[in-house]
């Protein structure tokens, strides 16, 4: 076994307990742009790895980087096809560790362009139905207005994108209230947030049973968040914006249909954890700490790179 | 919102209000503030058609057009994709605020009423 798999090994298994570690710390709430780097760090660099280790485990021999190794396995197979000499019980391990990695890559692959195209798919239908339904409000410049009592607001992330706002929203909150909620979407629209959240939502539809990806996706979930109301508060003073996202969190409960208790339970804390943020704001990350986590977040996902396309001898 | 956007939306305004399948004429016929030409009314209820937001039905040698849903449902459609918060729309929607439950809302929102008075006193 060589160095390069066993670094692979150690990056795949280690980032696990990392990222449960990562969800229940409590320094991502005052930087949530380092910690939602440092996520997609140990996210890439989880399935990097993961699929480096077993190519490699099932290559055996690192003259041309992993990924290398495993092509020239994987030709030799094809050439001898079933015509091969005995085989001994590390080849046929060796075999199995290969297909392992390979599965497990077009799985990772499988699931972000099925991802993609649901979320397409989604989007284009609500395009569709706001371009029938929806129209202009002068209360909301630039928004889109729903008629319906329920309190809600949301925005459509994409080339042609939108912010929509419910007429329940418009009756529920003041005009000042009203830009808070469209400073926090614009800054949704401006980041593309949704690019950020997408492969953890696709891991944890391909992992559902594995607690780990559902830690992940809703600590990112919460720190996208976090950081759109960070950004909307430079625009809009706290008070506003903690009582607007009070009235549409109380208000929007009632419109969600039984099935999804159990995620209102889990959310519910997070408008609260929201709100004691934006009204009690503890002081960011010192530009050190930031470095070290942008640091953290490069290594995870470059060392596994590396050691894919480099021979380490 | 271009033309053709602006027009599938004026005929399925038509076609909600109406309380029977309409014809081709007849919807043009009800868009009275424009001056549109019989083909493209046509070509835009096939295009909602295709769509699924009109369908349509053979009554003698004409074709006719109904909504296939009442405006509520696809309003109500819009709003449950909103409000769904069970995963899969998570990643295609950013809501502003999930839900939390009334009485905690109430209890932090009394507690920043009380902040402001104490800030305006």
């Amino acid at each position: 076994m060589s160095a390069a798999v066993v670094i692979l090994a150690a990056v795949a298994i280690v980032c696990i307990p990392a990222a449960s570690a990562l969800a229940h710390a409590r320094w991502p709430r005052r930087s949530p742009a380092a910690a939602i780097l440092l996520w997609q760090g140990l996210g890439l660099g989880w399935g990097l790895a993961a699929v480096g280790a077993l190519l490699g485990l099932g290559a055996a021999g690192n003259q041309t980087g992993v990924l290398g190794a495993a092509f020239a396995r994987l030709a030799v197979i094809a050439r001898n096809g079933t015509s091969q000499p005995a085989m001994t019980a590390v080849a046929v391990v060796q075999l199995l560790c290969l297909a392992a990695g390979l599965t497990l890559l077009a799985v990772l692959c499988w699931i972000l362009v099925a991802a993609f195209a649901a979320v397409a798919k989604a989007r284009q239908r609500q395009r569709q139905l706001l371009n029938l339904l929806a129209h202009g409000d002068p209360k909301v410049p630039g928004a889109l207005v729903v008629d319906h009592p329920a309190a809600a607001a949301y925005c459509l992330p994409g080339l042609r994108s939108a912010i929509v706002v419910s007429a329940g929203t418009l009756a529920l909150l003041d005009a000042h209230e009203l830009a808070a909620v469209l400073a926090h979407e614009r800054a949704h629209l401006r980041e593309r947030h949704d690019l950020v959240l997408l492969p953890f939502a696709a891991l944890l539809r391909a992992f559902r049973w594995a607690g780990v990806a559902r830690r992940a996706q809703s600590a990112v979930a919460l720190l996208v968040e976090m950081h759109a109301d960070d950004r909307a508060l430079r625009h809009r003073p706290a008070r506003e914006l903690a009582t607007a996202l009070l009235r549409v969190g109380a208000a929007g409960g009632g419109a969600v249909p039984s099935g999804a208790l159990a995620a209102a339970a889990r959310t519910e804390c997070d408008v609260t954890a929201r709100v004691v943020r934006i009204l009690r704001p503890a002081p960011g990350l010192c530009p050190a700490s930031r470095a070290l986590v942008g640091l953290a977040a490069a290594t995870a996902a470059t060392v596994p790179a590396i050691l894919l396309v480099l021979p380490l001898r | 919102m271009n033309r053709l956007g602006e027009l599938e939306r004026a005929i399925m305004d038509v076609l909600w209000e109406a309380a029977d399948p309409l014809s081709v004429r007849e919807v043009s016929g009800r868009l009275t503030d424009r001056d549109l030409a019989h083909t493209t009314v046509m070509t835009v209820l096939d295009r909602l058609a295709k769509k699924g937001f009109a369908r349509r039905e053979r009554s003698g040698r004409a074709w006719h057009y109904r909504a296939a849903e009442s405006r509520e449902a696809y309003v109500t459609e819009l709003m449950l994709s909103a409000l769904d918060q069970t995963g899969d729309r998570q990643a295609a929607l950013a809501r502003f605020a999930r839900s939390v439950s009334g009485t905690e809302a109430q209890a932090l929102l009394d507690a920043l009423g009380a902040l402001g008075e104490v800030a305006r006193s």
